[in-house]
């Protein structure tokens, strides 16, 4: 029934679909009689995402970026047919211009260990089969053949497998708890409701590998007993669900869902449920909440979700993340698994490293790795000329760790110790151009909307909090903010109910212990050294370094910029607006930022200032 | 497709579905065809095919992949074997009636063909 | 409304209450928003007070009980798009617009949205226009993009496969191919 193809090529990029570059690339090797011996595969995220969309050609492995839909001719004459690569299209390092054709040899991925997105960006996420070629089942079939469920939560405990999503709460604990929990149905979820701005591996996962999911819930429902798995999918991601849908039914044509599963007389099924929006769902209450169809506000935990939970009924609730590593432990072992990273935290974590570096994606790093290698090495550091300020994980309930402490390895406790969290993988990159009163403010914002409004605390603490932030950024700060906002951060988290308001003022807290002399030049010399809080800044042309070029005069959306060719421009302080357009486009770092009030302005203020914006949704 | 009912037949599945990503896995052998215009005017095509065909009905571990022009145009179709860290065996106007002993005595025996082999690199 | 429509949604769920947010979310996909009729007739099908179901409506940001234009302009305000200026490109589609996020133009043709996250962190900052997501976006290419839109002409790029637009350039959106 195989047929033996002698080149297959990895068709990848964000979303995962690529469909014009696929369906071009079909037709030129039909029309080249090669459609026989060449397989082209759509396949899930390969993590390198400003490169895409990326192209991988197997078996050589050479790895093709930026791939338009003219280079395909030239892809199938050169590469296909004559096994040559195509020397524009391969990688250069950033640094060195250096061409690398082989996707294993850059620096990106050579860092990278691959357990959980093993198969991403390797196998078309669509095709059961090409999941079972790879591997995919034997764990299930390994689990339902010859082992107990009791055998089966012993060795995910052994693993040392911790909560994927966040909080880190060991997973085999978990599932013995929802094990001997009495009642007759239980149920196992697989928390995909990932709500944390800035990050996408659950995406990544769902979209590009989505039979890992079901394999590892499949198991879990073994494991505690039940015979029903949810996945709880956010709504915006739509091919995420259509992937996990599809893959659900094939599933269940090949005897892997359903009632006997593998002829084991285990029944088990799975059904997808959308959230609708609310950042708080990922909380686990409140998603089981939202299951049951109703308002997702989070519960009080003194009765834990193992016993009851959805429908007062046992639950089990883990990660996306969390379930897509139980069939490599499955197959390798847990000691395997526990062999690698550190003391506390084991295997592998996914990130999505983004923000201010070169290379951002999705990556894979063994746990205990530090935050130096992840963003020098993988991510190839800051953009030129910038200088990394801070990187930021742990999502809206993180915390920013210095630059002057990236040698910290990433770790469930180092993460916390230094005050931000592992989260469920977001790790933004800020540089010099970052303000930290923003991005604090930034977060403050995020969690005033979703903050379901049931504990006054959150509620109002959050509100109190964003007016104090808002104002220090509009120049209006003034002496003792700094100390109500840290009075207010403490009550949040001491008298709120759920993780979203327990860890809301994290954002704040940890750039106050940071960077607490950026918010004092904030209030007390009314300068934003970053650039970012426009109330405080002005935009200066340096008439020694500039050359006259009239970039800056084509990018200023006020037209406030005037010069003549090869003689200094000036900025007209009454028409801007601050937007920092001229400065990012001078090439000749001719464009500085100074205080306001190093400039003269009209008397209102002169540039057309509105307070900062609160964002309508 | 009727249900997998075992683990036994999920293997049984799975080493038949191995060939449709064989060009993912690893391998210990390499065939390269060569698919410059020359190699391409003497046949290499219809070659190559017939290496993919009997590979695929075989279960046979290899790669198939291909290279442009390497110069001995005359000797078209090349094809060059190597395994693992052994020689390369270079053969000459390979015809595809040739493939099947090449590939039986070669690839399964382990023994050169030698009346057809027209260089070796070490 | 086509109250048949909702009612055939409802009935696909055989009336289910726990499904209420996914009989939401549909006859929101398939009026585009939900008018005040369709939640009073979801609340009588599924024999449930009128006041739950707007409490769904409400809560989740996903519905939207006002029409929306005939562009739906994402902007998204994740982190990674708020470090790399989403802020700016909000702004400038704001003053393209004259319209503030959240709201519709006069004319009815575009609503604006800022939007938390959009899971295309890597590409930041990133828009979505009528599901179609535009990645390193520059304020120039919004003007562009929305003018042409403006124009009605229909330079449709693949659904869910981000455009790279090139950073710091003006872009020059014919260059991009056309669908098919």
């Amino acid at each position: 029934m195989a047929e033996l193809y002698r080149a297959d090529v990895l068709v990848s990029c964000l979303h995962g679909r690529s469909p014009e570059l696929v369906s071009a690339l079909k037709q030129e090797l039909d029309r080249r009689g090669l459609a026989g011996e060449v397989k082209v595969v759509e396949t899930g995220c390969r993590g390198f995402c400003t490169m895409g969309p990326v192209l991988t050609i197997q078996p050589n492995g050479i790895f093709y970026t930026d791939v338009q839909l003219a280079d395909v001719p030239e892809i199938v004459e050169e590469t296909l047919v004559k096994g040559r690569a195509v020397q524009r299209l391969l990688y250069k390092e950033p640094a060195t211009r250096k061409v690398i054709p082989n996707y294993d040899a850059i620096p990106f991925y050579s860092k990278q260990m691959r357990i959980v997105l093993r198969n991403c960006g390797m196998i078309d996420p669509q095709s059961i089969d090409e999941y079972i070629a790879v591997g995919g089942y034997e764990a299930l079939g390994k689990v339902l053949s010859s082992m107990t469920p009791e055998q089966v939560i012993a060795e995910v405990q052994k693993s040392g497998l911790r909560g994927r999503g966040g909080a880190g709460f060991a997973t085999g604990r978990k599932w013995e708890h929802t094990r001997k929990a009495a009642g007759e149905v239980k149920y196992v979820i697989a928390n995909g409701d990932e709500g944390d701005p800035g990050a996408f591996m659950d995406r990544a996962l769902m979209e590009g590998d989505p039979y890992a999911v079901l394999e590892g819930l499949t198991i879990g429902g073994f494991a505690v007993g039940t015979q029903q798995g949810y996945i709880y999918v956010r709504d915006e991601y739509p091919l995420a669900v259509q992937n996990l849908r599809s893959a659900i039914d094939r599933a269940h044509e090949y005897g892997l869902l359903g009632s006997d599963v593998l002829g084991s007389g285990f029944d088990f099924d799975i059904r997808i449920v959308r959230g609708a929006g609310a950042f708080v769902c990922g909380e686990s209450s409140a998603l089981m909440q939202s299951l049951e169809g109703k308002v997702g506000e989070p519960r009080a935990k003194h009765v834990h979700a193992t016993d009851r939970g959805l429908w007062d009924r046992p639950s089990c609730l883990n990660n996306v993340e969390t379930w897509a590593n139980i069939p490599p432990i499955m197959n390798k072992g847990g000691e395997w698994f526990a062999s690698i990273g550190t003391e506390r935290s084991k295997g592998t974590k996914a990130f999505c490293l983004v923000g201010k570096v070169r290379n951002p994606g999705l990556i894979e790093v063994p746990m205990g790795i530090t935050l130096r290698e992840i963003v020098d090495d993988i991510g190839g550091g800051p953009p030129k000329g910038r200088e990394i300020k801070a990187v930021q994980t742990g999502g809206p309930s993180g915390g920013c760790i210095p630059a002057s402490m990236l040698d910290l390895p990433v770790d469930y406790e180092s993460l916390t110790e230094a005050g931000s969290m592992m989260g469920s993988g977001g790790m933004i990159v800020m540089d010099d151009r970052t303000c930290m009163v923003d991005i604090a403010r930034y977060f403050i914002d995020f969690l005033k909307d979703e903050s379901c409004g049931k504990c006054s605390t959150c509620r109002e603490g959050i509100k109190r909090m964003l007016e104090i932030l808002t104002n220090i950024s509009a120049g209006l700060g003034k002496p003792g903010d700094i100390e109500v906002l840290e009075s207010l951060a403490k009550t949040v988290q001491l008298a709120s109910l759920c993780g979203l308001g327990k860890s809301a003022p994290n954002p704040v807290l940890s750039t106050l212990h940071y960077f607490r002399e950026e918010y004092e030049k904030h209030i007390a010399e009314q300068f934003c050294p970053a650039g970012v809080c426009r109330a405080l800044i002005a935009y200066q042309v340096v008439a020694e370094k500039c050359k006259g070029c009239g970039l800056c005069i084509k990018a200023c959306p006020q037209e406030g910029i005037s010069g003549t060719a090869r003689q200094p421009h000036a900025i007209d302080q009454v028409k801007c607006i601050q937007c920092g357009a001229c400065f990012e486009v001078c090439r000749l770092d001719a464009i500085q930022v100074v205080p306001r009030s190093a400039v003269t302005v009209g008397s209102n203020g002169g540039n057309g200032y509105k307070p900062v914006r609160e964002v309508v949704r | 497709m009727p249900k997998i009912q075992s683990l036994e037949e999920l293997r049984t599945l799975r080493a038949q579905l191995k060939q449709d990503i064989k060009a993912r896995t690893e391998t210990s052998t390499t065939i390269t065809v060569g698919m410059g215009t020359c190699g391409i005017a003497a046949g290499a095509r219809e070659v190559m095919q017939v290496f993919l065909d009997e590979l695929a009905t075989r279960a046979i571990d290899a790669h198939v992949v291909t290279t442009g022009c390497i110069g001995m145009c005359s000797k078209e179709p090349l094809v060059d074997i190597q395994q693992s860290d052994g020689p390369r065996i270079t053969y000459g106007n390979v015809h595809p009636t040739m493939v099947p002993r090449i590939i039986e005595e070669h690839l399964i025996h382990g023994n050169t063909v030698q009346q057809w082999v027209v260089g070796q690199l070490a | 409304m086509n109250a048949q429509r909702v009612i055939e949604i409802i009935q696909g769920y055989d009336g289910d209450p726990t499904a209420s947010l996914a009989i939401l979310q549909d006859v929101q996909r398939e009026l585009k928003y939900l008018p005040r009729e369709a939640l009073e007739l979801i609340a009588q099908q599924l024999d449930m007070p009128v006041g739950y179901v707007y409490r769904l409506a409400t809560f989740f940001k996903v519905f939207s009980l006002q029409p929306k234009g005939e562009h739906i302009c994402k902007i998204c305000l994740g982190t990674a798009c708020h470090v790399k200026g989403g802020p700016l490109i909000l702004e400038t589609m704001e003053r393209e617009l004259g319209v503030k996020a959240g709201n519709t133009t006069a004319d009815g043709k575009f609503s604006v949205e800022g939007v938390r996250c959009l899971g295309a962190c890597a590409l930041a900052p990133i828009i979505v226009i009528d599901d179609e997501p535009l990645g390193q976006m520059t304020p120039d290419a919004v003007v562009t993009r929305v003018r042409q839109l403006r124009a009605g002409e229909v330079v449709k790029i693949p659904a869910q496969m981000p455009v790279k637009v090139a950073v710091r350039e003006a872009v020059d959106l014919s260059a991009v191919p056309p669908k098919g």
